[in-house]
């Protein structure tokens, strides 16, 4: 029994030192040359750092195309999602809240237009997409209150409209930081 | 929606593919036949002699046992220390606190048993010293010790009578070095490579679009999702676990993350009719497991993609499927495949958040935990199904009025004692469990706890009793998911459910692996015309006609309460 013990102990000092230190740091030694050398990938804008492209933010503004609702208010130094149960009665007065305000904002859609994704929180509150008819839904807001035409703004969702992984496993969703990026760039131009 | 469907089509298609050969090895492996990894000998026998082990000494099944009971012990007191002073401790860049003593107790029962329930959040209640050193170092330790009892118990069943059942310290070794260690390598990688961090930089701070300041945390999060994986625990490195966009950030990393989940339950099967050379015993064993993998799959895909008929009732379109607390690069149907796995397999992790699934997926989600032996975890899921399977072969033996058999050796009172007292311990740890804390919730609401217990709830009536059953039997499962709403970080949650994890972890070891080793020493029975035979169609179907009428007759109450009762209040 005894020895049991002192061979427990031992054992177990070796494998933190080789499960703990040299296998973890081997890893992150490799991840260096990963893209975002292991750090998380940045987006930019006008050469600033905006954001993390995998990690999802607030948008609010009219002008930019919105997110899914967030259980943390996107803020990404915590994770969560809502955890409300499909037949909580307040959750569905928010959901029918949430309804609401994207038909005062979109009068021209009808309810049937308005997609599950945009109207319930992420499981993370970080989610990064939207999906296509998420977007389409925006398009003709966007597009009135940034002067362009509404082809110009669908072909920028088109353009950042990602395939599912190799073209058939998952399914297809828009980048919203992306997409919005590539709308103030355009719009910069524009303007110019 | 056809798209969705192809990506869970593959990934299982890529499980199976990967299970078959990795469970040929792995027999192989334990048996002590070459393999390739053989190279890692001198590193082995270097660790041997650093820890003065001798992997020659045979050992019976009371000295495997005593062996794993007292380095478990090690690691708990180990951790808990740690986990208590690591605020105290380096490697804190974002200066977490300290755990307090309850949730030190509960956080490290769960990753000692490869439950890996969270009470905490990673984001704030753990460093990083604390994330690797206690928790990712139990998920290796902790799997490699559900695959070595595993091997104990194959080893009783190798040769036709036996008590020499191999060297615990060697099994458990070789676990980690020649499976554990080096997929978690390849995996770690592929998800470094698509955007998991993997370095030790403290949380970044940016300015977004519309000006906000935002911190992100990030930290070394791929070498942990990895082995949590491949170890079937399921913690997660961040609080959102697998939905969180840094610790599964796309659909590639989505497929690896389930792969690696199910590879090894799966092998060990394989593994397991190799090593005893009986491989249709193996086969029988891994097409009931399926099918009752199916069986909770299909219905979990339908109702998710339905949608929340609550939602369709305000006229949104429902075309994607229920998408409270799912991501949408992963899509309905790739979470609902993934709660699946994660419950039957019991890793835990979560790409979606299981409380706002649909009340009948929830109950899949119950069920798959309270089997939990649809190929189950590492090496503990075949533990469960052989308790199933004994109590199969003693109702068999009845009916044909025989004393049973099993392999070539009597199957006597005392092992039926053991398969029944271990059969029992499941619905009454998950049925008192919940029972009193449905008691204290209304009988002490008010209680001065961390979380009161008034506030226990994120969700009223029929559901907010799913929150307790689900927290309950997760615990027992060693599971670690969690209908997550519930404010479980106090000291009843901590306490009652960490005392569930100890008795739901080791009984069920120790069960099994005396039955194996006392049946194991027993005189061998050649095989007559009157054998009942274990390898054949009509006995699985008996085996799972005894795992489904003994889950239905101790949960069906308890489930008609929670998610049944919800289902019909939200068709109405």
């Amino acid at each position: 029994m005894k020895s049991y013990i002192f061979q427990s102990i031992r054992l177990t000092l070796v494998l933190l030192v080789l499960l703990c230190v040299i296998y973890p740091v081997s890893v992150a030694f490799v991840a260096k040359f990963s893209k975002g050398a292991g750090k998380g990938e940045q987006s930019f804008f006008n050469r600033k750092v905006v954001g993390y492209k995998a990690v999802g933010q607030s948008f609010s503004d009219p002008r930019y195309f919105w997110g899914r609702p967030s259980a943390v208010s996107y803020n990404a130094a915590g994770s969560a999602g809502s955890n409300k149960g499909p037949s909580n009665p307040d959750y569905l007065k928010e959901v029918k809240s949430r309804v609401d305000t994207l038909l005062k904002y979109h009068p021209y859609a009808e309810r049937k237009d308005i997609p599950a994704d945009l109207v319930t929180a992420s499981g993370s509150g970080l989610d990064p997409n939207i999906s296509v008819e998420a977007a389409d839904l925006q398009v003709r807001r966007v597009a009135e209150l940034r002067g362009f035409s509404l082809s110009q703004i669908q072909e920028l969702v088109i353009e950042n409209t990602e395939a599912p992984f190799l073209g058939f496993l998952g399914p297809r969703k828009v980048n919203v930081l992306q997409l919005n990026i590539a709308l103030d760039q355009i719009s910069t131009y524009h303007e110019n | 929606m056809n798209t969705e469907i192809n990506g869970i089509i593959a990934t299982y298609l890529l499980t199976v593919i990967i299970a078959f050969p990795l469970g040929k090895y792995l027999a192989k492996v334990f048996a002590g036949e070459k393999v390739w990894t053989d190279f890692l000998c001198p590193l082995e026998s270097i660790i041997y002699k650093l820890s003065g082990i001798n992997p020659k000494q045979q050992m019976n099944w009371k000295q495997h046992m005593k062996a794993l009971l007292t380095i478990n012990s090690v690691w708990l007191i180990y951790g808990f220390f740690v986990l208590i002073y690591q605020d105290k401790l380096p490697l804190n860049p974002d200066g977490n606190p300290g755990m307090t003593p309850d949730l030190s107790f509960n956080t490290i029962i769960s990753f000692v048993v490869n439950c890996n329930l969270q009470h905490y959040s990673g984001e704030t209640g753990v460093s990083y010293l604390t994330q690797h050193f206690v928790l990712m170092f139990l998920q290796f330790t902790s799997a490699a010790t559900g695959i070595a009892s595993a091997v104990v118990l194959f080893k009783a069943f190798r040769e036709k009578s036996t008590t020499q059942l191999g060297n615990f310290w060697e099994l458990f070794l070789k676990s980690i070095t020649r499976l554990l260690l080096p997929l978690s390598l390849i995996v770690a990688l592929i998800l470094a490579f698509n955007g998991t961090p993997a370095s030790y930089e403290s949380k970044d701070q940016f300015v977004s679009m519309e000006g906000d300041t935002v911190d992100v945390s990030r930290g070394p999060a791929a070498q942990f999702v990895a082995i949590k994986h491949l170890g079937t625990n399921g913690g997660g490195f961040f609080g959102a676990n697998s939905s969180h966009p840094l610790e599964n950030p796309n659909y590639l990393t989505n497929m690896v993350e389930a792969i690696s989940q199910m590879i090894i339950p799966m092998a060990m099967i394989i593994a397991f009719g190799y090593f005893i050379r009986k491989k249709k015993l193996a086969y029988t064993i891994y097409a009931v497991m399926t099918l009752g993998m199916f069986m909770l799959l299909v219905p979990s895909i339908i109702g998710e993609t339905a949608g929340n008929p609550a939602i369709a009732a305000l006229g949104v379109d429902q075309n994607h499927g229920a998408m409270e607390g799912k991501e949408v690069r992963f899509g309905a149907v790739a979470t609902a495949y993934w709660s699946t796995i994660t419950t039957i397999v019991s890793t835990g992790s979560v790409n979606g958040m299981h409380d706002s699934t649909m009340p009948l997926t929830g109950l899949w989600q119950l069920l798959g935990m309270m089997i939990n032996s649809f190929f189950g975890g590492c090496g503990v899921g075949i533990l469960n199904y052989f308790i199933y399977l004994i109590i199969a072969v003693f109702i068999s033996g009845l009916m044909v009025g025989r004393t049973p058999e099993f392999l070539g050796h009597k199957v006597e009172a005392r092992e039926v004692k053991i398969a029944a007292l271990v059969t029992l311990l499941s619905p009454f740890l998950i049925m008192a469990g919940t029972a009193l804390a449905s008691f204290v919730l209304v009988s002490y609401p008010n209680a001065d706890w961390a979380v009161k217990p008034a506030n226990w709830l994120n969700n009223p009536g029929f559901h907010g009793f799913s929150e307790m059953l689900y927290e309950v039997t997760s615990a027992n499962a060693n599971n670690g998911s969690g209908f997550e709403g519930l404010g479980d970080n106090n000291i009843f949650w901590n306490v009652v459910t960490g005392v569930i994890l100890f008795l739901g972890r080791f009984l069920p070891i120790i069960g099994p692996v005396a039955i194996a080793g006392l049946l194991g020493q027993k005189k061998y029975i050649p095989e007559s015309a009157g054998t009942l035979k274990v390898d054949t169609i009509t006995f699985s179907i008996m085996t799972l006609a005894v795992i489904l009428v003994l889950n239905a007759l101790s949960y069906f109450p308890a489930l008609a309460l929670g998610p049944i009762a919800e289902y019909f209040t939200l068709i109405k």
